[in-house]
This record gives structure tokens, sequence and C-alpha cells, in this order.
């Protein structure tokens, strides 16, 4: 198991996945909660559409997809903000509408190859020693503007009327958390997935909600077990030769499952203390 | 008279081409505890809102007082669904509060985190900071929201039903709380109620609304008029 260190291309995935991971972690608890789950599904269609016609055209994949996604996220908090088209389907409109146009230019082109595959299911092979070094910046970026505004992002993620009125530019910070989301979905995307980066997003924040009342320790804790279970995904495509991504989330289900389990065994253990506790601070 | 706090002057307030509220004038002056009553629908969020700096009225100005800025406003806002199963301890909610006064600063300063304690304490809830808030009863996640409003300011406080759904002894306490908070701190207070007979006991301005002002003046006159005996007895 530990040979597979040794290889220059896991290293390069161990690297990048893992801050990706972490990225992912901290924003999909604010996206969570804000009932923007699907953002993340939305914005990996837009990057695949913005990688295929990269790879059709000869273009950087990542240098042209990250604009392109960055921009479809202001259109999604556009669109979401009026209230003519509801958040949810504003995100269907542009996620298909976006894929529907990069499908159309591959098949103009050349056709569903080997890179346009990956880019659906996620390969570990993908990131190349170029991308390194893009993606180390990017996501470390994302990391410290992520913790420098911790404080507000929460503000705006509990109560953004409350925040508005104390004078936070809400806009400015949501607009915030959709560029970091931008950019995180199309740093991960090619190892774990357009089709499965999402779940990157929603699987840590929903598993540590079960367990965690307490923002910071839901952050935290969100953020351990998304590098644990891309560890543990990698080492298990690894040995059955599964693709990354796939493999991944299948651990993260599971740790979601035992989750769940502890937090229902927990409530029927400590149901009789809390109705106590309850009524005695009343 | 003296120069009022916040000055109302002939608000048009609505939204798209629909005005809800027409030529809305009024004065609040230090130390006020004015409540804004009415019917379901009678625009009194809208107002509140308006007052709070959330929404841009069509016509007329809100003027400040030199001495107080937008910032020095306190806000409570309507309960929003996303907070009912939020995980966030009370402890991080009142701290919230504190963020308009560090706006270059990212993290809490020690001097945040004593007024935090402090309000939690005045509000009885300093045993509950380490709870999480959405396992909290309704009087008891008011009285968080009360202690983050006192945190952003101890000038003025906006709130906007701060006791919907909640029964009527709690209902009280939070009016006794709210008073207390006045009278003591001489905050002023602006607030929106569903509940007359609580407003008339505790406010000592009434501003009743209903598409236009109807009534705006000391509580005392306002349970001897028609509208105010009509409305009172209504319920």
């Amino acid at each position: 198991m530990l040979e597979m260190l040794s290889y220059p291309f896991i290293q390069r995935a161990l690297i990048v996945g893992t801050l990706v991971s972490l990225c992912s972690a901290l924003l999909g608890v604010n996206l969570v909660l804000k009932r923007y789950s699907m953002i993340g599904d939305g914005l990996s269609h837009v990057a695949f559409s913005a990688m295929a016609v990269a790879t059709v055209m000869n273009w950087a994949p990542l240098t042209m997809a990250i604009p392109v996604v960055v921009a479809a996220s202001f259109l999604l908090l556009r669109l979401s903000g009026n209230s003519k088209i509801k958040g949810d389907s504003a995100i269907a409109l542009v996620s298909t509408g976006a894929l529907a146009i990069g499908i159309f230019i591959i098949s103009m082109r050349s056709g569903i190859n080997t890179d346009i595959n990956n880019y659906m299911f996620g390969s570990v092979l993908a990131i190349s020693k170029s991308d390194v070094a893009l993606s180390v910046i990017l996501s470390l970026t994302v990391l410290v503007l992520y913790v420098l505004f911790y404080n507000k992002i929460f503000a705006v993620t509990f109560d953004e009327s409350f925040a508005r009125a104390t004078g936070i530019r809400v806009e400015f910070y949501n607009m915030l958390i959709a560029v970091l989301t931008a950019v995180t979905i199309v740093l991960g995307m090619r190892m774990i997935g357009a089709l499965l980066i999402s779940s990157l997003i929603i699987f840590p924040a929903m598993s540590s909600m079960r367990l965690f009342k307490c923002f910071r320790n839901v952050v935290i804790c969100s953020a351990a077990i998304s590098v644990v279970c891309f560890f543990s995904g990698v080492a298990l495509s690894y040995e059955y030769s599964a693709p990354t991504g796939a493999s991944v989330v299948i651990i993260n289900i599971a740790v979601f499952a035992v989750f769940c389990l502890v937090d229902y065994l927990r409530g029927k253990f400590t149901a009789k203390d809390a109705s106590k506790s309850i009524i005695k601070h009343n | 008279m003296k120069k009022p706090l916040i000055s109302c002057k002939n608000l048009f307030i609505g939204y798209e081409n629909i005005t809800v509220l027409e030529d809305i004038s009024f004065d609040i002056q230090r130390g006020d505890y004015l409540c804004i009553v009415g019917e379901n629908g009678a625009g009194k969020s809208t107002l509140i809102k308006c007052l709070a700096g959330l929404k841009k009225p069509m016509s007329g100005s809100i003027e400040f007082a030199d001495s107080i800025s937008r910032r020095d406003i306190g806000y409570l806002p309507q309960q929003t669904a996303i907070q009912r199963d939020f995980p966030a301890s009370v402890r991080e909610v009142v701290l919230s509060g504190c963020l308009n006064n560090s706006r270059f600063i990212p993290f809490y300063t020690s001097a945040d985190k004593a007024k935090a304690e402090a309000h939690m304490k005045e509000l009885g809830i300093e045993q509950l900071a380490n709870h999480s808030y959405s396992e909290l009863s309704g009087g008891q996640q008011q009285r968080v929201l009360l202690a983050r409003a006192l945190c952003s300011s101890n000038k003025v406080l906006i709130l906007d039903e701060p006791v919907t759904g909640l029964d009527p002894l709690v209902t009280s306490d939070i009016y006794s709380i709210i008073g207390n908070i006045n009278q003591k701190h001489r905050i002023t207070i602006i607030m929106v109620s569903h509940d007359v007979d609580m407003a008339v006991k505790w406010s000592n301005k009434i501003l009743h609304v209903k598409h236009t002002v109807q009534f705006f003046g000391k509580t005392t006159d306002y349970s001897k008029s028609t509208l105010g005996k009509s409305f009172m007895g209504r319920g």
C-alpha cells in the first residue's frame, strides 16, 4: 500500500487533493447552510464544458476554466437573488445550458475522447506537473481568505439581514463565497470528476453536522473528515484500480452513515438528560 | 423641543410599483420606546427595514442626529428558516454582533469577548454560552438575538416583532427585558409589535400605520383615542 506514495503522479494528486479537500469542506459548511448545496453541482457542469472546449481548442484547461466558472458563479448568485427565477431552477438552467453548449462544441471538433471522459468521472492522472503550482497557490489563497473572513462569513451565513443592518457588505461576502467555491471546484473536478465534485462539498459538512452543534467545531470536523476521506479514497482506488473520485465519495458515504448512526444512538441515550436540562434553564 | 435622534420625513415605501406606505413622517427622540402597531400587512416590517437600512424608500428622507450613524443601530430581525437547524453556539451568535466595530480586524478582540460575556450575563443566558442556538426555546433564542443586537449598538435598537410565536408568559418576559434595556441604558427602542396591549403597557410612543400614519404620539394619548380603543378592544 505504501509503495503508492513513491509514484510522482500520486504525490501530486495527494498534495493538490488535500488542499482542495480542505477548501471544499470549509466552503461546504456555508453552502449547505445557505441552501446552496447544488451550486457546486451547477458550477461543475460549467467547468466541465469550459475545460472540454479548452481541450478541443488546445488551450490550457485550468486557466481557461477558472474565469468562466467564476463568471458563472456571479451569474448564479444574481439569478438566485432575482425573485423571478428561483435559486434551484437558476442553477438547473445554467448547468444544463452550459453542458449542452460544451457537448455541442466537442462533438463538432473531436467527439468524446479520454480527456473529456476524465473530466466527467475524474482521474488521478489528471494533475500534471505544471498544474501543481497553480493549484497549490490558488487553494492556499482560498484557505487564507476563508480564515481571514471566517467571522464575517459566519455572520452573513447565519443572518443576512442582521449582517446587512450592522454594515457588513453582505453582497461582497456572498460573492467571495461564490468565487472561492468556483475556484475550488475547478481545481478539484479533474481528479474527482464533474459529476462527483459537489459531493466533496456536501458530504463532509453534512456528516459533521450530525455530531456537532457549534459552527467552529462543524467547520474543523468537516475539514478533518474531508482530508481523511480523501486519503482513504486514494488508497481504496489504488488497491482496486478504481477511479479516485468514486472511491473518495464512497468513503464519504460510509463516514456519513457512521455519523448518522452515532447521532441516532446518542439521541436515544441522552434524550432524557436533554429534556431535563432544558426544563432547568427555562 | 430637542433635536430628534431620527427624523423620518414624507417617506414613500413600496415594492416595485406598489406603494405600501405613503407620506410617513415622525420623529424619534433619544430614550424613546416607540412601538409600531397596525394590522397584518400594514407595512410595519417594511417601514422598520427602511429604518435599519435594509431597504431604500422610494422617496422621502430618514435623517440621523449628528451623534449617531447608521452603524449605531442594533437590529433584531425576524427569524429565518435557515436558523432553525443552524449549528452555532450561543457565544458564536452573540459575538457576531461585535463585527461592525471591527471592520478591518479579522478576528474578535478580547474587548469584543468581554462585551459579549457582559451582555449574555445581563440577559441571563451566560450559562447557555456553549449550548447550541437551534436547540434553545423560543424565548431563550430571542434573548440571544437581543444580546447580539446589544453588542452591535448601545444607542438604538430596532426590533421586528421579537415575540412572534412565544407564549404569553415568555412574551411579557421579553417585553420587560426590553423595557429594562430602554430605562437602564437609555437605549432608544423602535419595535414592531403584534401585541398592542403589551405595546401600550411598555412604550412611551405609538405609531399606528395603515398605508399612512393613523396615529403618532404619546402612548397615553393613544390609549384614550378612538383608534387606540377600538384596536385594543379587538384583541
